[in-house]
């Protein structure tokens, strides 16, 4: 994910973490309305704290780029803060700024989102802000504000990939998972080459195809009152006309290819980079990845972290996630060698455990501690308006029902032993994309591709 | 009930009377914003005299409890980074379940337990459901109380942090931060070496060492629990007391070291440049000493700073990322403590305009001092940090946190509204009187991390003061 900016609070990562079967079923009650023009409009009323949060999604993002024109869904991103023809440059941050609002923005491979957050006061400024760079962004629109953005951008990809330690991997491993055609092969930032040919142009065809009300949906959350965010957002934005229906990518299925590849860093430690293909958001399979993934690396006493960190003693850390996404998904292991330990140690390792686990499943103590504490996630989940709003807004886009938390959780606690066991010796084995990043002149250190039979 | 929300609530109905009062080609005009309603906080003893301190919130069924102990890495004394490793410890092994089944039996639980240092404090956090709140503070318990540190614990967490303290070569902003501070804080001042500790006193921990640390800095006479979440006071003076209430005093207690050795200040700028040969960018932080957070100073300094660079439309990042694209983003903070911290800018700045963005920076600290603010400028710095402030009271361990961070001071929760009401009396003044008073235009602290092939004529070239060059794995020892 890759942010406007990252002055505002930073996200809090949620530790993985539950209660038991018995607890109340978790509700975020909502209202949704669609204009006439397309927009969803989706308001969660939340009294206990007087703040009020705008969180809208535009369902466009990296997958939907042209060639030649890969980051420019985040480019884009940027240029929405660059003020629209009612609220000209720069009266967006400064505005929400004198009403005690923080804003942000974000862009993945399926999705752009912006945000804003502030006292209860501020909500009718947000949603003006809001309608106008969803109807009047083009107005005000030229060259120097592209190229300013555009050098900012490539300022970020500096500071969140080139210069930091092992950051050249987040280029390199989208080429390697995917076939070149699909949406997911290359990078959400881009590539400096495709951000320096982005014009006007393109972000006119863009706003016009993408940023359309019917391909928008808002929602509203916090101390505030449906019948009033009804009544003002029909006021606000039901004068942007509806876009064009908009057709986004389909990819054909592939097959990743065994791959094993060398990259030489300006870093102290090995770090290895296990990847396999695996499953969409709403697959039948992603809850068990999900919770294979807390089995295998989630908590001290999961299997890889005693395994290579607490019992082996040989890495520092380990990770591992499913990384699924609207179209498709990706499985990945990542762990960074100790002092002196080779990255062909980490590997026997790591697949030895994927044996195991593949072999005999989980314990039925694993898989509760599972369970639980992916459960009470979703309790600290809910404690923000933001989160909620965001959440929301994710639940609708992926499943249609936008109160989706009880039934992700549903799905979650639903996974068996048995389904772990057969999705790990499902998915993770060969083919998998194996990138090992070494310290620069020593590369033996590196993985070398091995027979995986889980 | 605010009446501007009534009033729309009653035109929703009739579309074209609201339409009617809308223009869309001004900002909408806004109604009063809500006041702060600061949570109830139940203040009370255990009967070994604990300090407790319970705020109830019934939305979700989680329990937030913290044990806040005055002490923190200003204990450390000569071995920088025992406090924090002594935290670090204490989730390890404790009450006869070694590391891997403590952590296994709280995850099965659906609590989270941390434990951490900060200059000032030790604090220990549990975040559980409230049905398995018992079980866990069972656990807290133990490691509060009878942490194991044994040794194969202690070698594993020192060969891991070994391992940390060695990649921080990797990181430039982390040397940066490591160059900056330790100039700026010479041998003997508590915030010399990092929190952390460097690569020496880590070789030096031990069991001994950090059990003998333990008994002597977590100390229940300077303890307070601090509890928020779907739980009354009752309900935790009980289960507290079952668990607390024998907590005593093991070891001689050890005070804090007064601070004998003051900040550097400079007679004129000074430049320090570590190489990065090949670096995307150069990690740019520059500044000098601050000011404690009891000075009365504090609202003007938070304000004036908020406009200079703590917001997205301040000055620094207006100038160099918004209208010069030098930057993804830059920054100024003050370190706040009881004793000053670093005042400090900080960015990643494009190699080839290394020179040009301190120019611009010292442009804009220059600017500060030289001339007023305008009104409006100031209203929204104002408005920015006094009405942000009811989105810091959201969740349990945010309200925990402006608890434990309110307890350093020594400060009641009634003071929030108070620090409102001065930072709305801030005026043009007085962001001028303290920018002068505080900021180093003309005598910084430089550093810079990048690519010296590149970037060091051009900054010499700029003449701002003694040129240095460190070595990074001197900077990250």
């Amino acid at each position: 994910m890759t942010l406007r900016h990252f002055l505002a609070g930073a996200a809090l990562a949620l530790a993985p973490t539950v209660t038991h079967a018995q607890a109340a079923r978790l509700r975020v009650p909502y209202t949704l309305d669609t204009l006439p023009n397309g927009l969803t409009l989706i308001v969660h009323e939340d009294h206990s704290v007087p703040i009020v949060t705008t969180n809208v999604w535009f369902h466009v993002g990296s997958g939907d780029e042209k060639t030649g024109r890969t980051g420019f869904a985040h480019l884009f991103e940027h240029l929405m803060f660059m003020g629209s023809e009612h609220a000209e440059y720069p009266q967006f941050d400064r505005l929400l700024e004198a009403a005690g609002a923080n804003n942000n923005g974000s862009t993945t491979e399926d999705r752009t989102n912006y945000y804003e957050a502030g006292p209860s006061s501020s909500l009718k400024l947000m949603l003006w802000l809001e309608a106008d760079r969803m109807g009047w962004l083009l107005p005000t629109m030229d060259k120097p504000k592209v190229d300013l953005q555009r050098d900012v951008v490539k300022n970020e990809r500096r500071q969140s990939y080139e210069n930091q330690p092992y950051g050249l991997v987040g280029d390199v491993a989208p080429r390697l998972m995917y076939p070149a055609e699909h949406p997911y092969s290359w990078p959400v930032i881009g590539s400096m080459a495709d951000l320096s040919a982005a014009s006007v142009d393109d972000v006119k065809d863009f706003f016009r195809r993408y940023y359309a009300p019917n391909n928008a949906t808002l929602v509203v959350a916090g101390d505030v009152k449906a019948d009033e965010v009804r009544a003002l957002v029909r006021q606000y934005f039901s004068e942007i006309p509806r876009g064009p229906a908009i057709e986004r990518p389909s990819p054909a299925p592939f097959t990743v290819r065994d791959t094993a590849v060398t990259l030489e860093d300006r870093v102290q430690l090995p770090r290895l980079y296990l990847n396999w293909h695996s499953v969409k958001t709403t697959a039948a399979d992603a809850p068990a990845l999900q919770v294979a993934a807390y089995v295998l690396a989630g908590s001290r006493t999961a299997r890889l972290t005693q395994a290579l960190v607490y019992n082996g003693e040989i890495a520092t850390a380990v990770q591992a996630y499913n990384d699924a996404k609207r179209l498709d998904g990706d499985f990945n292991i990542v762990a960074t060698a100790r002092p002196g330990k080779t990255l062909d140690t980490l590997q026997t390792i790591i697949d030895q455990t994927l044996q195991r686990l593949g072999a005999d499943g989980p314990t039925a103590r694993e898989l509760e501690q599972a369970r639980n504490a992916i459960e009470a996630s979703f309790l600290r989940s809910i404690q923000t308006v933001s989160g909620k709003a965001d959440q929301l807004n994710e639940y609708y886009y992926q499943t249609g029902n936008p109160d989706g938390f009880q039934e992700d959780l549903d799905r979650l606690r639903g996974v068996s032993a048995a389904d772990i066991q057969r999705v790990v010796r499902q998915y993770l084995k060969a083919p998998r994309v194996m990138i090992s990043v070494v310290p620069q002149g020593k590369p033996a250190l590196a993985a070398t591709k091995k027979q995986v039979t889980p | 009930m605010r009446p501007s929300a009534l009033l729309l609530l009653l035109a929703a109905p009739s579309a074209l009377c609201a339409q009617a009062a809308f223009d869309r080609t001004r900002p909408p005009a806004l109604p009063p914003s809500p006041t702060l309603v600061l949570p109830t906080v139940a203040a009370s003893r255990l009967p070994n005299g604990l300090a407790l301190q319970v705020v109830s919130q019934r939305e979700v069924p989680l329990v937030q409890v913290v044990l806040t102990i005055a002490g923190g890495a200003r204990l450390d004394g000569a071995e920088p980074g025992l406090a924090s490793f002594t935290a670090r410890m204490l989730t390890e092994s404790a009450g006869g379940r070694d590391a891997t089944a403590l952590q296994g039996e709280l995850a099965f639980l659906g609590a989270t337990l941390t434990s951490s240092s900060g200059w000032e404090n030790f604090t220990v956090s549990l975040n559980v459901p409230r049905r398995s709140l018992g079980a866990a503070l069972d656990l807290m318990a133990d490691v509060v109380q009878r942490p194991a540190f044994t040794s194969s614990d202690v070698r594993r967490q020192r060969d891991l942090r070994a391992a940390g303290i060695l990649q921080r070569r990797d990181q430039p902003g982390a040397l940066a931060t490591l160059a900056y501070n330790s100039i700026l804080f010479p041998a003997g001042h508590p915030y010399h070496a990092p929190a952390d500790g460097d690569s020496a006193s880590t070789a030096r921990l031990d069991s001994a060492r950090v059990r003998t640390f333990y008994q002597r800095a977590y100390v229940p006479t300077r303890a307070t629990f601090i509890v928020v979440g779907d739980i009354g006071t009752a309900e935790a003076q009980s289960m507290l007391g079952a668990r607390f209430g024998s907590w005593t005093v093991s070891g001689s207690p050890i005070t804090v070291p007064a601070v004998t050795v003051a900040p550097v200040v400079n007679q004129a700028g000074m430049v320090y440049l570590i190489d990065k040969p090949g670096a995307a960018q150069s990690i740019v932080s520059l500044g000098g000493p601050g000011v404690s957070r009891f000075s009365p100073d504090y609202p003007a300094l938070v304000v004036m700073n908020t406009l200079l660079g703590a917001s997205f439309s301040s000055r620094l990042n207006s100038n160099l990322r918004e209208t010069k694209g030098y930057t993804y983003g830059i920054g100024s903070s003050f370190a706040w403590a009881p004793i000053p911290g670093a005042f400090r800018i900080s960015s990643g700045v494009r190699t080839d305009v290394t020179d040009s963005s301190l120019v611009e920076i010292f442009r804009e600290l220059r600017s500060i001092q030289d001339a007023p603010v305008s009104a409006t400028e100031l209203a929204r710095a104002k408005a920015y940090v006094a009405l942000s402030i009811p989105g810091d009271f959201e969740t349990n361990a945010e309200i925990a946190g402006q608890l434990v961070e309110l307890g350093i001071y020594k400060l009641p929760l009634s003071s929030v509204s108070a620090f409102i009401a001065k930072v709305n009396a801030v005026t043009i003044a007085d962001v001028q009187r303290v920018a002068r008073k505080y900021l180093p235009a003309d005598r910084a602290t430089i550093v810079v991390v990048g690519d010296l092939a590149k970037i060091r004529a051009g900054i010499e070239a700029l003449k701002l003061g003694a040129v240095t060059t460190l070595d990074v794995a001197a900077v990250a020892k």
